[in-house]
């Protein structure tokens, strides 16, 4: 009897141990992650040009800013301020749902340290990101 | 035998705190770039583009899926 409980025992930390290592992995396939991602990826088309003529970049908190207003027409000013904006929030609104997701909201800056880097990273030849000495151009 | 039936639990339960604690800092990367792509639909906006895509088998194969479409 005793022996059985042992065996239970080690059994339910096995299947413990699995779930603990699929955690490992981190979760961004919920309905909300999806939803937010959904958003981007409509924005990005209005978005995309201004990245290329620099009026705005990334920053390198995860975000984007507007770089250089110059850049953009005046009729066009308030809606990029709005799209900035937006693209914002759901910036943060990402972040914090993935780190909701894996039951961690406490790594919700280390995401978003994460995403700031491979924003960056990835960003097109052309684009400007944020770096420790300003602003600079992606070649 | 019946030592390791004692033994494992706590070997597995102490690997999972471990696990757990810490921030799962590949994965979180390999996500960012899974979302990123699917945002910008690029695909390898950060490599140099100086290589034509003709040597797919040189790719290990631990990268996530890179579909090259068109």
């Amino acid at each position: 009897m005793k022996n059985l409980f042992k065996k239970l025992l080690a059994l339910v930390a096995l299947v413990a141990a699995f779930n603990v290592f699929a955690a490992a992995n981190l979760e961004v396939n919920t309905p909300a992650v999806n939803a937010i991602k959904t958003s981007m990826q409509q924005r990005h088309g209005q978005l995309a040009g201004y990245y290329a003529s620099g009026a705005v970049g990334l920053t390198m908190d995860g975000m984007v800013a507007l770089r250089d207003p110059g850049a953009v027409p005046l009729a066009a000013r308030q809606s990029v301020n709005a799209l900035v904006a937006a693209e914002n929030q759901d910036r943060e609104a990402l972040y914090a749902e993935i780190a909701n997701a894996n039951a961690h909201p406490e790594w919700q800056a280390e995401i978003r340290n994460t995403f700031a880097q491979r924003w960056i990273q990835r960003a097109q030849r052309g684009w400007w990101v944020m770096s420790n000495n300003g602003w600079v151009q992606k070649y | 035998m019946k030592k390791i039936w004692m033994a494992l639990p706590l070997i597995v339960l102490s690997a999972c705190v471990t696990i757990n604690i810490y921030f799962p800092a590949a994965a979180a990367e390999k996500a960012a770039d899974k979302i990123i792509e699917e945002v910008w639909q690029t695909q390898h906006a950060d490599k140099p583009a100086d290589k034509p895509a003709d040597k797919p088998a040189d790719k290990p194969a631990d990268k996530p899926e890179v579909k090259e479409t068109k």
